[in-house]
């Protein structure tokens, strides 16, 4: 184990190339997969008017995003595969040691202890009762558990509605405001119109990132002075985008640590307001994680949650070395599905999320 | 969220009561909840294993074994080495070397860089410095402009960087123009960077080359999981580093990513970020963050944020008082001055052992301590000496003279009561363990 552990950075630069080569079933899920349903593909979801986008450019887009995705997560895939490979290289029968190691490749990616018990709690039943069990076996119970973890219902995207109206929230620091740039960006690529609302008015600039982004992208942000009612924002904000006919509304809530009231009160307020300008708005509240964050995580979720309806997850930093495992835990416990995955700076460092290809990155 | 280390060891020591002494398996099984509590706070799995390990030895020692109080005894070794892993004792900054003083901070985007370069532009003020700030992150959209609202904010000149320049360059001009302002510390904050992005890194060591900075520090978020340590070490190894500061401290993460960090780098722990206030910068003291990630609070950092916030006679007073039991409405009040001096209601429990985590899940509304002090205004010098006299009619009188309502004023007189009696069982620092532990058993 230690030599993977010291392995796993010496490999990732060599490594990197051969691993899309040699990627066997990622490019047959792609072609062959008899229902491809990633969720943005916009046949009932969209407002009418969009609805009539060319399939063949959707297809190519779709391959983009899905390229995009595969190369992000090579990093993390060839940590968990180098690790898992060398444990179901040969299909012995599964004894303690293997659990152990198992045990420890789940928990170094942020699994959550709870999930990873539960996905090893069978095994080791097998294993107590003296039933033998094969590695393989082992292999696809495993792949099929995280699987059915993070399967879940995932409405479409953008929400149905006009304008629809999605709040993103998070911990300081996640990246919230390139999130939504890079939203904002997908979202005009395939033809929506969108306004970003500033609703970040407590920390420094945060109002000018958006803007600069707004500028890069090509969208409009609703904004008032630094230190504004963040809520008055919010106001303003979708009135704007009711008066001027847009299809999303992307509010860029600022940073609070889910412990502290306040903060928490306020969101609330934002929500409310919300609801009074567009019925039933917002649509959809994302939850936006970090994937270096480790079980924090779920307090996260949880105490977001408990002060406003949560949707959706998205999962940003997903290029670098960190396994975002913490998101399977996240998933599992509170049923949200991940919508997006952030895998760099650039605008168009988003892909939508896909479980099925995200687990067999995950166990070759 | 996370049940406590020293909960989960007294329920495991609890059956064992009354068994005299224990056995290798009763420690073995303490020690598998150390490892759970460990891995809970986010500490790396090799590292716990090598930490259990190492309390496995002694614990397997006549210190526990021979023990009437297992359970704290095995608290004490892991709360012992925990201490000894983080660096038994705080490490300065160091300032030496010929002025101006150039200080690097590097991590992941959104660990708090930009923030904490302001933090500790002011920290550094307050201590009589003359401190300069650098931002040199030309990459995120307007991070310059952050960290020079920042500046203005704590009163500290900063370099006028325009986003076109290189970084390397930014940071050698900034440093002459420092020494031609007379400055004595130059703090540069550099972009966020991923630690396997090899032309950033590669940056951000042109940057260290180019200034030779005394301090090189790593500004980590307290909630990072297991990738602290590929993070660190690879920080470690391309730009070599001199110091952590852990920021986002004031959540309910454990911080276990620190004893990653610093187990992998072997560098110190300077610093703590513990809230969105620009002074919300804390030394970092090794055997507080150790209680902490075994979830046993942080009375010392109260006390001493008391000290540096309140007036030192009050405060002297205060603890007199504490001790002598009498504690009144009077003395509530002053106490809800000072905290709203002091900060956030919820930072100043959280730091209560015991309490903290509870007391996050009791909706404060800081509109609600002006409240309480217009309800305290409100009563004569005599109710708030000896509430016992308020009856209904005084309770009517209050309520209209402060705006409030009679089960506002009931409230209030409640908390006072609750608190009181809180206070009561707290007397002394063992008593404050007590009630911890008591606390924590009735909630």
């Amino acid at each position: 184990m230690l030599k993977w552990f010291r392995r796993k950075f010496k490999k990732k630069t060599e490594e990197t190339p051969s691993a899309e080569g040699t990627s066997p079933e990622t490019p047959v899920q792609e072609t062959s997969s008899p229902e491809p349903p990633p969720p943005e593909t916009p046949s009932l979801a969209t407002p009418v008017t969009e609805s009539v986008a060319p399939s063949a450019e959707e297809a190519a887009e779709e391959k983009k995003l899905w390229d995009r995705f595969k190369k992000g997560l090579t990093k993390t895939r060839e940590r968990l595969r180098e690790g898992l490979a060398e444990l179901f290289e040969v299909d012995r029968l599964v004894d303690q040691a293997f659990l152990e190691e198992l045990e420890e490749l789940l928990i170094t990616a942020d699994i959550g202890i709870e999930t990873v018990n539960r996905l090893l709690e069978p095994s080791r039943r097998k294993l107590l009762l003296g039933e033998p069990l094969k590695v393989s076996e082992l292999k696809r119970s495993l792949r099929e558990e995280i699987l059915r973890m993070l399967d879940l219902p995932t409405p479409p995207f953008p929400p149905e509605a006009s304008p629809a109206v999605v709040f993103f929230i998070g911990v300081n620091g996640v990246g919230k405001t390139t999130t939504l740039a890079k939203v904002a960006w997908h979202l005009k690529e395939r033809g929506f119109s969108v306004l970003a609302v500033a609703a970040d008015t407590f920390r420094a600039a945060a109002i000018e990132q958006l803007v600069t982004w707004g500028e890069r992208v090509g969208f409009e942000v609703i904004r008032q002075a630094q230190g504004a009612d963040p809520g008055a924002v919010v106001y303003q904000g979708l009135e704007a985008a009711k008066a001027r006919g847009v299809d999303v509304v992307l509010v860029d809530t600022a940073g609070r640590l889910h412990t502290k009231y306040n903060l928490m009160e306020e969101l609330k307020k934002m929500v409310r307001v919300a609801g009074k300008v567009v019925p039933e708005a917002p649509h959809e509240n994302i939850l936006v994680l970090d994937a270096t964050t480790g079980q924090n995580a779920v307090s996260q979720a949880k105490l977001f949650g408990q002060a406003v309806r949560l949707d959706s997850l998205i999962l940003t930093k997903m290029d670098g070395t960190a396994k975002g495992g913490i998101a399977i835990t996240v998933a599992h416990l509170f049923r949200l599905p991940i919508r997006f995955v952030g895998l760099g700076e650039k605008m168009e460092d988003l892909a939508p999320f896909e479980p099925r290809a995200f687990v067999q990155a995950l166990m070759p | 969220m996370f049940e406590n280390l020293s909960d989960r060891l007294e329920g495991v020591f609890q059956k064992l009561r009354g068994k005299g002494k224990l056995t290798k398996e009763d420690v073995e099984r303490g020690l598998r909840e150390v490892r759970l509590a460990l891995l809970e706070a986010d500490v790396n799995y090799r590292v716990v294993k090598n930490f259990v390990e190492r309390v496995r030895e002694r614990a397997l020692g006549a210190e526990v074994l021979e023990s009437l109080t297992p359970a704290q005894q095995l608290i004490k070794i892991v709360h012992e080495e925990l201490i000894r892993t983080l660096g038994e004792t705080p490490a300065p900054l160091d300032l030496g070397g010929p002025r101006p003083v150039p200080l690097l901070l590097v991590g992941l985007q959104g660990s708090g860089k930009t923030t904490t370069a302001a933090k500790l532009a002011l920290f550094l003020r307050k201590k009589g410095h003359r401190p300069y700030l650098v931002p040199a992150d030309v990459y995120r959209p307007a991070a310059i402009d952050q960290l020079k609202t920042l500046a203005e904010k704590v009163g500290v000149p900063v370099y006028d960087t325009q986003p076109s320049e290189n970084p390397v360059d930014i940071a050698r001009k900034a440093l002459v123009e420092a020494k031609a302002q007379g400055r004595d510390v130059v703090i540069i904050d550099t972009a966020g960077r991923l630690h396997v992005d090899e032309a950033m890194m590669a940056e951000a060591a042109a940057i260290k080359e180019a200034v030779s900075p005394r301090e090189v520090l790593l500004v980590a978020d307290a909630m990072t999981g297991q990738d602290a340590v590929n993070m660190a070490r690879s920080f470690q190894e391309k730009v070599g580093l001199t110091g952590v500061i852990l920021t986002k401290v004031e959540g309910d993460a454990r911080g276990g990513a620190a004893l990653s960090i610093r187990e992998v780098t072997g560098v110190p722990i300077k610093f703590l970020g513990t809230g969105e206030k620009i002074d919300a910068l804390e030394v970092f003291y090794p055997d507080r963050l150790a209680s902490r990630i075994l979830g046993m609070g942080d009375v010392l950092t109260l006390i001493e944020k008391a000290q540096e916030t309140f007036d030192l006679k009050k405060a002297q007073e205060f603890r007199e008082k504490l001790r002598r039991q009498e504690f009144t409405l009077e003395d509530l009040r002053e106490q809800l001055r000072q905290v709203r001096k002091l900060g956030s209601l919820q930072e100043v429990f959280g730091m209560l052992p015991g309490i903290g985590k509870k007391i996050k899940q009791i909706p404060f509304d800081e509109k609600e301590i002006v409240r309480m002090e217009a309800i305290i205004n409100s009563m004569t010098r005599q109710e708030r000496l000896n509430p016992r006299i308020i009856n209904a009619s005084r309770k009517r009188r209050i309520a209209r003279g402060s705006g409030t309502t009679v089960q506002d004023v009931n409230r209030l007189l409640k908390s006072y009561e609750e608190m009181r009696k809180l206070l009561k069982k707290a007397r002394g620092a063992r008593g404050l363990e007590r009630l911890a532990q008591r606390l924590l058993r009735a909630i």
